[in-house]
């Protein structure tokens, strides 16, 4: 054993010697990946040496592209929303495919009891149901779609805890039944015209607000209670979990119900944000929250990661498809590019899983 | 039965389909006793501990608990009842530090209105570790990082530490220094005195002969599923041990039973 072990009793507390946290690294590849966008902007030719990060217009009272920025951050809150449940999904070293469809079934749903009964004077063309169902207060389509997402998650869990059956197959079984509930709900239509209130949801940087408190909730939830060490325990080994007294299926049950919840909100703020909602709304969230995940850190083993990493892994995720766009390059490239660094990640993390197994 | 009987098996039984790992045990641990159990590999040790510890559910016979029959439905259950446990494989969250670990499933917390979002008391359980594991003397460079990072020997200390740390009515420990080198085999030997001090009692088992005598008033011997022989540290000595292990004596006592 290590000689050179110091303090009372051979042990210490000390903060310096903590490990490097993972979220630093992450924080420079940011950087690192704003900087080659930049970079980029000033090489290549066609670009005329516009700038990715900063204002290009001789503007006076800003050094930064805001609108660039707002764009980013925009982009990503709804499904960096979606990210925050299944960042806790995959700490438990499960997965959670079913988010993209509670988002179309969940839009469906809330949106039907968010519609306003008059549009411009005239009855809503959209309607659903009957006037009961018309200007309602914001808060039951919020409820009843939250409702939505908890119904699924529960399930899920449920699923997974008491017959044991994969996490991928459990999620992939809600995937293609929530999406049948979505287009089952109004035959295929779209519904739309909500209620002012419920339009204010997701209206202008709502999105952002939404997602940033919930991060900073859910940050505060992983590592300061109960839950969250127990989601990290589970995770890290099952049976120690067990045998340490957690109730495994129970909290698995929990976990997956939160992620639904969070998908279920995130498909409230999209069909606010678009003052529509339609039966294929998030189409493959799923994937691109998983890879927000695996991109901020979060290990696919299960019991590693934080919420920070996903805001971190949200952001570059966004800075990606920003990058793209800004140097005007097709959204097929963007696509491709999109999966090699979400198995870049993947191979990331194994490989510093590797290495720290080999050093103790 | 008497009243300073802690642990009682009767006739505590474990088949695995065909395999009789443990066969008609009958095994007694009075209050703040120190008792060995050994026997070779296979010969069933870890079983009867399952068993005891509500890890599996026996094929038959009775356990008495301070006297009371139990039926733990799980180890959570056995716990609860006051016995700490260190398995064979370790029970350890690789992901969290010593403290987390130490204190998983029993956190100290605040705020207990929150339910399952109660906070965590870090500082408590920071200070409880730290003041555990300084009275064992275990040596550990920084609590706050992953046991993943660990050596073997400190990943033990830690699962010791732990079952340490609550004060326990009856203490088990399977192997608990197979992997361990010397420096480490002391610390958590002197775990195991701290508890003997205390009068915690203690089921040990291990394959170090000097360890044992060291450390144990009482030796049970396991032979393929069977308990061939009890016997009291002062009357027995390593090469006796080693006859009744191998198979070369049976006590008369257990000769029917084993075979
Ligand atoms: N889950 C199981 N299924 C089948 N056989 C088992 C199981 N667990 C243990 N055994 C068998 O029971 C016997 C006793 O095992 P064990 O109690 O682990 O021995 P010990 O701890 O004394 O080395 C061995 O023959 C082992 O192969
Ligand atoms: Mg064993």
């Amino acid at each position: 054993m290590a000689g050179g072990a110091h303090g009372t009793g051979g042990l210490t507390f000390d903060k310096s010697k903590r490990a490097w946290p993972n979220e630093l690294n992450i924080l420079f590849a940011l950087i690192l990946i704003v900087a080659i966008f930049e970079g980029l902007g000033q090489v290549l030719p066609y670009m005329r040496q516009q700038s990715f990060l900063f204002d290009s217009n001789g503007r006076f009272d800003s050094i930064f592209n805001e609108a660039r920025l707002r764009i980013i951050i925009l982009q990503v809150s709804i499904i960096g929303i979606i990210a925050l449940g299944v960042t806790q999904v995959i700490i438990t070293a499960g997965i959670d495919l079913s988010s993209g469809s509670v988002v179309g079934a969940t839009a469906m749903i809330a949106m039907s009891f968010a519609q306003t009964s008059l549009v411009n004077g005239h009855p809503n063309p959209k309607a659903i149901f009957g006037e009961w169902a018309m200007d309602l207060p914001v808060l039951i389509p919020v409820l009843v779609g939250l409702g939505c997402g908890l119904i699924a998650g529960f399930i899920n869990g449920a699923l997974i805890a008491y017959t044991r059956i994969p996490p991928f197959i459990a999620t992939l079984g809600m995937m293609v039944s929530a999406r049948g509930v979505a287009k089952w709900w109004s035959r295929g239509n779209p519904i739309s015209f909500p209620t002012e209130d419920f339009a204010w949801i997701g209206s202008g940087m709502m999105p952002v607000i939404w997602f940033m408190m919930l991060a900073v909730l859910f940050h505060f939830i992983m590592r300061y209670t109960v839950y969250g060490k127990h989601t990290y325990a589970i995770g890290s080994n099952q049976d120690a979990a067990r045998m340490s007294g957690i109730n495994v299926d129970r909290h698995r049950i929990l976990v997956y119900s939160i992620a639904g919840i969070l998908a279920s909100f995130a498909a409230i703020i999209l069909s606010s944000k678009n003052l529509t909602a339609q039966s294929g709304m998030g189409i493959m969230y799923e994937l691109d929250a998983i890879a927000m995940a695996v991109i901020g850190g979060v290990s696919l083993t299960g019991g590693r990661g934080s919420i920070i990493g996903t805001v971190l892994g949200a952001l570059i995720f966004g800075v990606i498809i920003s990058g793209f766009t800004y140097l005007r390059l097709d959204a097929f490239y963007q696509e491709m590019v999109k999966g090699g660094i979400i198995v870049a990640a993947v191979v990331l993390d194994q490989w510093r899983q590797r290495r720290a197994g080999s050093k103790g | 039965m008497s009243d300073d009987i802690i642990l009682e098996t009767r006739d505590l039984t474990k088949h695995y389909g065909g395999v009789h790992a443990l066969e008609g045990a009958n095994f007694t641990l009075r209050k703040g006793e120190h008792v060995a159990i050994m026997g070779d590999n296979g010969a069933g040790k870890s079983t009867f501990v399952r068993q005891i510890t509500g890890v599996e559910q026996r094929t038959r016979g009775e356990i008495f608990f301070e006297g009371k029959p139990v039926h733990f439905a799980g180890p959570l259950d056995a716990r609860e009842a006051g016995i700490e446990t260190v398995f064979q494989t370790l029970a350890l969250a690789d992901d969290l530090d010593v403290p987390d670990n130490i204190f998983l499933g029993r956190e100290m917390t605040r705020w207990d209105w929150l339910g399952p979002f109660r906070l965590l008391n870090y500082k408590g359980m920071r200070d409880a570790t730290l003041a555990g594991l300084e009275k064992t003397a275990v040596k550990i460079p920084n609590i706050n990082n992953a046991i993943r990072n660990m050596s073997g020997g400190q990943r033990q200390c830690v699962a010791i530490a732990r079952t340490a740390s609550f004060h326990s009515r009856l203490t088990i420990m399977d192997e608990p220094t197979a992997a361990l080198g010397v420096q480490e085999t002391a610390q958590v030997e002197n775990i195991v005195r701290t508890l003997k001090e205390v009068g915690e009692p203690l089921i040990l088992i291990s394959h170090n002969m000097r360890q044992v005598f060291d450390l144990v008033d009482r030796i049970v011997v396991f032979r393929r599923g069977r308990i061939c022989a009890n016997l009291k540290k002062e009357e027995t000595d390593g090469q006796d041990v080693v006859a009744y292990i191998t198979g070369a004596k049976t006590q008369p006592e257990y000769a029917e039973t084993a075979a």
